[in-house]
């Protein structure tokens, strides 16, 4: 129980600081921009990969299920209601959290057991403001767009489904897919990858500096780091839809 | 009043997971001495180093840097202090990602306001690494180096800022005598020609006896039996048993010891 309330705090304090070095120099830009490559831009094939299938298997079994009711029609309602409210954000965290969360904590992990970061220290440099706070901020930048891009081609593999295998027309894919979208689904599909954005670089960035144990210990805290921020993702997913849903 | 100590540690004592790492440890090292930090492995000195820089925190007792006390000074404060200390760690810990030139200009390109200008960096770079003799690895990645070299540059990327104090941690571990020695001479070399406080942690007692009778000479790049000897040397021993000084001295002293830890020590360290 000790350790646990242990582990809380310190996380939280490394939270706490990196958060605040995102307003407190120096800013360790070219860092930033080096994350948001690796993070953003290295993300994307798995997310527009992920997207576009999602897309399409919803689009397969709402229409499946629609088709019930006589309302095939309404397949791109239900593709992109689901995809931008719910799937786009959080299929996107997880896929994020499965490379970048393991990504962080086994860079870090590996610094940490060698020294490296010590090393970072005593040559006068914060590590939390060198390694955690680009990596954050990086994150926090680029999750909602891949998000963004993800609900975008899932949309369009909803399209390429309806319109090949269940033969409705593009215009009517299309009108029903945005009619429905209003002010209040766009903002919970966009409030949840950034808060998820934090999630998957905290939690990823505190495994990785708190490993001990050597390669071992690396292992341990890249696979923790992966189970930690999947479940944070899921758990927070039900809070903030809870939120805007209300009752 | 005297000069503050370059290093001094006043009633210390830290505890990991309820044992004593370190034990109301005391001592103290002016400006320009170098202190050899001897003792088995788990005896503590690894961790003395990373307390003398605030790495690691005290439970009890101060650390003085440069007559400033830093056991209980924030981490955002203590920066501009290391900056005035070198670190060679015992694995080197030399940033795997970074080139050799990266890695010695670290601490140049890194530190508060506008860095200097990359020609600037570059010289200084080629500078420390001259010192160390391996410009030639000026573009390598460490891991295409010899632990020797590891450690060379580890030296270089320690002195490049012109550091007053530098701790090295085992910095012969797990090298051939020819390479260690190597090492000593850089060791020696950068104490003796920019006048530095060393503190030198080691399980070798040949290490101790080179710093405290030895001198680097410019003229042949090696080491001449030095003038000051023994009890004239301003090289001081610390012998660290679970964490606690069993010996605190010069290299005569030392020699006189008769507690069984000390001379059982000493005795395995000359065979070694």
């Amino acid at each position: 129980m000790k350790k646990i309330v242990l582990t809380v705090q310190e996380f939280m304090l490394l939270s706490g600081r990196a958060i605040t070095n995102l307003f407190r120099g120096p800013h360790y830009w070219a860092d930033v921009m080096l994350q948001m490559d690796i993070i953003g831009i290295g993300s994307l094939p798995i997310v527009v990969l992920t997207g576009f299938f999602s897309g399409a298997v919803l689009a397969l079994q709402m229409s499946d299920t629609l088709s019930t009711f006589g309302a095939t029609a309404q397949t791109g309602t239900m593709v992109s209601l689901s995809l931008v409210k719910e799937m786009g954000p959080v299929l996107t965290s997880l896929m994020m959290a499965g490379r970048n969360s393991a990504g962080m904590a086994s860079e870090l992990g590996s610094m940490a057991v060698t020294e490296q970061i010590d090393a970072m220290r005593a040559l006068g440099t914060d590590p939390v403001k060198k390694l955690v706070t680009p990596r954050l901020l990086a994150t926090v930048v680029t999750m909602p767009l891949l998000t963004i891009i993800s609900d975008f081609v899932g949309i369009f593999g909803g399209f390429v489904v309806s319109f090949f295998f269940i033969k409705l027309s593009a215009a009517q894919y299309w009108a029903s897919s945005y009619r429905k979208l209003d002010f209040g689904d766009v903002a919970e599909g966009l409030t949840k990858p950034f808060v998820f954005a934090f999630v998957v670089a905290l939690v990823g960035c505190y495994c990785g500096v708190s490993t001990r144990g050597g390669t071992q210990g690396v292992g341990r805290s890249t696979t923790q780091a992966v189970v930690a921020a999947s479940i944070l993702i899921i758990f927070l997913d039900f809070l903030i839809a809870k939120a805007f849903v209300g009752g | 009043m005297n000069d503050p100590a370059a290093l001094e540690f006043s009633g210390v004592t830290l505890i990991f997971d309820d044992v004593l790492a370190i034990d109301n440890l005391s001592f103290r090292v002016d400006a320009g001495d170098s202190l050899v930090v001897l003792g088995v492995a788990g005896s503590g000195k690894s961790v003395l180093l990373k307390l003398s820089m605030g790495l690691l925190k005290p439970d009890a007792g101060q650390i003085y840097l440069f007559g400033e006390q830093i056991s209980g000074i924030a981490e955002a404060d203590l920066l501009p202090l290391r900056r005035r200390v070198g670190m060679v760690f015992q694995e080197s810990a030399l940033f795997d990602s970074l080139s050799v030139a990266e890695n010695v200009g670290y601490p140049l390109v890194n530190q508060p306001g506008k860095p200097p200008a990359p020609e600037v960096v570059e010289e200084r770079v080629r500078e420390a690494l001259r010192f160390v003799e391996l410009e030639a690895a000026f573009d390598k990645l460490p891991s295409e180096l010899s632990g020797g070299m590891r450690r060379r540059v580890a030296i270089g990327r320690a002195i490049v800022h012109d550091p007053r104090l530098v701790l090295y941690d085992s910095p012969t571990a797990g090298l051939d005598p020819i390479t260690a020695h190597t090492i000593m001479t850089l060791v020696l070399k950068e104490r003796d020609t920019a006048g530095v406080t060393s503190v030198v942690v080691t399980h070798r007692l040949q290490n101790g006896h080179l710093l405290a009778n030895f001198q680097y000479d410019p003229a042949s790049g090696g080491l001449l039996a030095g003038e000051h000897n023994g009890a004239g040397s301003r090289t001081r021993f610390l012998v660290l048993e679970k964490g606690r000084a069993a010996f605190w001295g010069d290299q005569q002293e030392l020699a006189r010891q008769q507690d069984p830890y000390i001379c059982k020590f000493v005795m395995k360290t000359e065979r070694s």
